[in-house]
């Protein structure tokens, strides 16, 4: 299902990004049928919505256009394309042929309860947790710190100067 | 009943296809994209395994994966907008200097 939408992502030049949420939408379908409710509606809200938001109006923000070829990125399809074929294809064989050593996974089995994952995240993982949300603190000022205008610090000085 | 390997060989797929994009595009954002779509691959194999394992803290550890992975594009934009602005370009060929 998510594999002909993959192939979208890598054909489009930048209005890749729309392929990109149609990747994560079908992955929040994926994680559904995993039974896993609470993470497919993290996936949409989080991904689908919060980072993609941020990807999309970046490329209006700096008017992005389509890509040049370049030699380097010559190179790099000629060697990437047949190395990553050749790994994946591997992969897929290796795990194929072991599959009958690993058990399906039944689909639509909801185990995996928002309030499960709640307990095990405020007991467990608390202190995971707490420190992912200093990371995330960091993160917001570390993006308005570089993303401020570098005339905003340097005002009190320019006004000196006036 | 949908054997695991296949979960497992559809994010061996998402993360290849990252992989292919972050070697072969050379705008940043898409190179961003392409980051973006291997950690979804990782955590669709993190669900799988949950699944599998009826482990629930696999489905944690995406919960943690997708925290970061927010963070990490919350920064990456900032700098990319920096970048452009010292250097209004978007091409990684030519952004090879820290130093302007």
């Amino acid at each position: 299902m998510a594999g002909a939408v993959n192939l979208l992502v890598q054909s489009h030049p930048i209005n890749s990004a729309l392929s990109l949420v149609a990747v994560m939408a079908s992955l929040a379908a994926e994680y559904l049928l995993l039974g896993a409710e609470f993470v497919a509606a993290v996936q949409v809200i989080v991904y689908a919505g919060a980072i993609m938001v941020l990807f999309v109006i970046t490329i209006m923000l700096l008017n992005a256009g389509a890509e040049e070829r370049t030699k380097g990125s010559r190179i790099a399809t000629l060697l990437g394309v047949p190395g990553v074929t050749i790994g994946a294809v591997l992969v897929a064989w290796t795990l194929l042929g072991r599959s009958s050593t690993t058990h399906s996974v039944s689909i639509g089995a909801l185990w995996g309860a928002p309030k499960d994952i709640a307990r095990l995240l405020f007991h467990e993982f608390l202190l995971p947790f707490e420190v992912t949300s200093v990371l995330i603190l960091i993160a917001i000022m570390g993006a308005v710190v570089l993303a401020s205008r570098p005339e905003a610090g340097a005002r009190g000085t320019r006004k000196d100067e006036g | 009943m949908v054997p695991l390997s296949y979960y497992l060989v559809l994010s061996g797929i998402l993360f290849g296809c990252g992989v292919l994009g972050f070697l072969i595009k050379r705008n940043i954002i898409t190179i961003f994209m392409s980051i973006e779509l291997m950690l979804n691959g990782v955590n669709l194999s993190f669900v799988a395994f949950a699944a599998h394992w009826h482990a629930l803290s696999g489905q944690v550890f995406v919960f943690f994966v997708m925290v970061v992975a927010a963070a990490e594009a919350a920064v990456g934009l900032a700098i990319i907008i920096a970048v452009y602005r010292t250097r209004e370009t978007l091409n990684v060929d030519q952004v090879n200097l820290l130093k302007l």
